[in-house]
């Protein structure tokens, strides 16, 4: 290789060509011995960059000359199977948990928008219209599968069991959140449920998941890692490096898109020029499907084959499930602002995941009537339950905010935690003590 | 390789080389500083004579060697890496744990994080650390913060980063950078800053093991030069204890990485011309540092001069300053000094006039007994 270049330089240095020039120049006629162009049906380039063969022919790759890549569906809008042989066939038992766990999440999410808005709690972000994407990926994965996701997978959590008192400690921030009231309200985190805790910063979590599954992979745990963002997420550059090293070093990661058509009020013709998401995932190395986000079935099957994949290849998987937020970002929004009310209206009577699945478990009468009114009052009355107790907790206790910044107290924390105690305490009413744990 | 080819071919034909930035080994100027072998304590065994790359490289291959878990990677380091510092590793422990990523610095540290937090040890390398900034996010946002916003059910304690720093003398913007201060504002990291392959190699091991997020920064004008006897066994160096390096009753001086060895010439110089006697003080750990050896000592002295190459305003001196200031204040007998590079981008050819020299440093130790 290295009288490769040698021969290579002294060539070109020969014939006038400056390394050092930014543009390729034709070379010169100067040439002392002429080069016969020589071809032959096995000329291939050697380059070590790419896998091509050569083109005599000058022409652009047109994006739009290609078909969008296709929404994989198992489902109708009607709740019908459209191939019976992608029907998952799942066990009844399994079918209501989907279900039960789709309406609970929507449950919940309306409670606790509202509770946001009586002030009782200071911040929160509603699932609607993505239940299908969480419910369908959460049930075709192991519950062991670490998830690091971005902060609209709830139901992932709620599927796995989390319970709904642990959802409302974390929002009202009180003592008996396991997040030791440290963050702003639906920023979950669950060991137990191998869930990481959610972290503001977007697409974050993205190399992080590339390198998580590697160390799964090296501890040979059998397990895969799933990563969760939107489409407005990956724009970001963490998006790019998580696909690149999890394709180059063999990582089993899956890599699921919710592209839900807004990144608070940016639409995705302000997002990306491509064909999505999914598009980018054959540039990196990557197998990839786009999915119906609100085929609750579509997204199990996808989400069971591509662990399937990424277990048994070691490498990474992209799954973009086409869906909609039908609710505002947060609470900090009023979508009415740039979007029309039709609009959201269409996709919350049309094609919801949760009206799909009803529909099929109706015509599979494994559901009725009489078992939806009897299942809306019995998983309100959950809720409000967990709610009332939640809201009467007291807040942590006030030195919380000194631990965990490192794993042992340094001296300089501990000074300014006394401080802080003393000046507390000496000022007791203006801090609402009582409203906390105890020192 | 072919730019290399490129610049004997052009010396060939008669025209200067262009600078080729990315390529280590390059003649320097002359140090304007002495470097002084640490001894290494009899207790920790055989010693060879390393210097600091071995070092490192030895600190390295102890944790791959105990820590199943242990990972070395990041842009070049598979073949040795560009300043030879993990040289033997991927022969002897494989390519999946010591192994090239791409280019790419949010996504070494990103994935760093990510191996951490799933229970393992990633030892991840910046190839120079003015190229740390794309990650100061994932740092910053991520790695920091771990522990304290999940309530301590995830960390990313397992997390070393490694970076080469500082003057080189021809480095100029972007090889010379000591970024400090920038992560010392970041609660939940640590930053380590060793001035020697003894000290290195004990350093590392200890942010290796440390359960703490650890950026660990070498002077890289030392890789060569600084060569010592050093134990070869397992041993560490705790972190957050500063050292004295002289002991003296004057003045404080302190110091880290490079400029420890700046500041040994300063305290014979003012020994030798001024009969003043200096106390040297290595900080080795930049966070969280060592406020009481440091307030000991200028109580005793109660003059202070504090030196570092990173520019002047918002430099870590200004921290130690303030700190001592308020511990210290009846006991000092002149203002704290402050030598530090200038409030400049890194200078290339007046790199000379931008450095906090041992002649700039003399001037302060003045200053302060002549209050």
């Amino acid at each position: 290789m290295a009288t490769r270049g040698v021969l290579l330089c002294s060539r070109v240095l020969k014939w006038r060509l400056f390394v050092q020039k930014a543009h390729c120049t034709f070379l010169s006629t100067r040439i002392d011995q002429q080069q016969k162009p020589s071809y032959s049906a096995d000329d291939k380039p050697l380059f070590p960059g790419s896998r091509s063969k050569y083109t005599e022919k000058l022409e652009f790759i047109q994006p739009t000359s290609y078909e969008g890549i296709p929404v994989y569906r198992v489902l109708d809008r009607k709740g019908n199977i459209i191939d019976p042989n992608h029907d998952p066939k799942l066990s009844k038992e399994a079918i209501l948990k989907m279900y039960k766990d789709m309406t609970l999440l929507n449950t919940m999410d309306r409670i606790l928008y509202e509770s946001q808005r009586q002030g009782r709690i200071s911040f929160y972000m509603t699932n609607y219209g993505e239940e299908g994407t969480q419910i369908g990926s959460a049930a075709g994965l192991n519950p062991n599968d670490l998830i690091l996701g971005q902060y609209r997978e709830a139901g992932i959590l709620l599927y796995r069991g989390f319970p709904i008192e642990s959802f409302m400690n974390q929002c009202y921030g009180n003592c008996m959140d396991i997040g030791k009231g440290r963050q702003m309200p639906v920023h979950y985190g669950s060991a137990e449920h191998r869930f990481v805790t959610i972290s503001s910063p977007l697409a974050t979590q993205m190399p992080q998941a590339s390198g998580a599954a590697y160390a799964y992979k090296r501890a040979e745990n059998g397990l895969c890692v799933v990563c969760y963002f939107g489409e407005g997420a990956a724009s970001e550059g963490d998006a790019h490096a998580a696909f690149n090293f999890a394709a180059v070093l063999d990582c089993p990661v899956i890599f699921f898109c919710r592209n839900n058509g807004y990144a608070i009020s940016t639409p995705t013709q302000d997002q990306y020029r491509g064909d999505g998401i999914a598009i980018r995932g054959p540039s990196y190395g990557i197998d990839t499907i786009r999915v119906d986000g609100n085929d609750v079935f579509a997204v199990y099957n996808a989400t069971k084959a591509a662990r399937q994949i990424c277990i048994s290849q070691c490498k990474p998987i992209l799954i973009e499930a086409m869906t909609y937020r039908i609710g505002h970002h947060s609470t900090s929004d009023d979508s009415s602002a740039y979007r029309s009310i039709d609009e959201v209206n269409y996709w919350d009577k049309e094609n919801h995941p949760i009206s799909r699945l009803r529909s099929y478990m109706i015509i599979q009468k494994l559901w009725s009537e009489d078992d939806e009114k009897t299942w809306m009052k019995e998983s309100r009355k959950k809720i409000l339950e967990a709610f009332g107790k939640a809201e009467k907790q007291k807040k942590p206790k006030p030195t919380e905010l000194f631990y965990d910044v490192y794993k042992e107290m340094p001296k300089h924390l501990e000074k300014q935690m006394n401080e802080m105690k003393r000046h507390a305490t000496e000022y007791k009413d203006v801090y609402q003590l009582n409203n906390y744990e105890q020192f | 390789m072919a730019l290399r080819l490129t610049r004997r071919l052009l010396t060939v034909q008669g025209r200067r080389p262009p600078a080729v930035v990315r390529s280590p080994g390059l003649p320097r100027r002359s140090s304007t500083f002495t470097y002084v072998p640490d001894t290494a304590p009899a207790q920790l065994g055989t010693a060879k004579r390393m210097n600091l790359c071995q070092a490192l490289t030895s600190a390295m291959d102890i944790s791959l060697e105990k820590d199943p878990t242990a990972v070395v990677f990041g842009e070049d380091v598979a073949f040795g890496g560009v300043f030879r510092c993990t040289v033997g590793l991927k022969d002897k422990y494989g390519k999946d744990r010591v192994f090239n990523t791409p280019l790419c610095e949010q996504g070494i540290v990103g994935f760093a994080i990510g191996m951490a937090m799933a229970g393992a040890t990633p030892i991840a390398e910046i190839q120079f650390a003015d190229y740390i900034f794309p990650a100061f996010d994932q740092i910053v946002n991520e790695a920091a913060k771990y522990r304290y916003r999940a309530g301590n059910l995830f960390d990313s304690g397992g997390l070393t980063i490694r970076a080469p720093c500082g003057a080189v003398g021809h480095g100029a913007l972007y090889h010379s950078q000591s970024p400090e201060a920038y992560f010392a504002h970041t609660p939940g990291l640590k930053v380590v800053i060793p001035r020697g392959p003894f000290q290195a190699k004990g350093l590392l091991l200890s942010c290796i093991r440390d359960e703490n997020p650890c950026i660990f920064f070498e002077p890289k004008i030392l890789y060569r030069s600084a060569v010592e006897e050093v134990p070869t066994g397992d041993y560490t160096i705790p972190l957050s204890e500063a050292e004295v390096v002289v002991e003296g009753s004057d003045a404080t001086l302190v110091g880290w990485g490079t400029q420890l060895h700046v500041l040994r010439d300063v305290v014979n110089m003012a020994q030798e011309k001024l009969q003043v006697s200096c106390e040297l003080i290595d900080l080795r750990t930049i966070l969280p540092w060592d406020v009481d050896l440091v307030a000991k000592s200028v109580t005793k002295t109660g003059r202070l001069l504090i030196a570092h190459e990173a520019p002047l305003t918002g430099g870590f001196a200004a921290e130690i300053a303030s700190t001592i200031q308020t511990e210290c204040f009846l006991n000092l007998e002149a203002p704290i000094q402050r030598v530090c590079g200038y409030d400049t981008p890194f200078p290339h050819i007046l790199e000379p006039f931008y450095m906090p020299d041992k002649w700039r440093c003399f001037e302060a130790v003045k200053k302060l007994v002549n209050y």
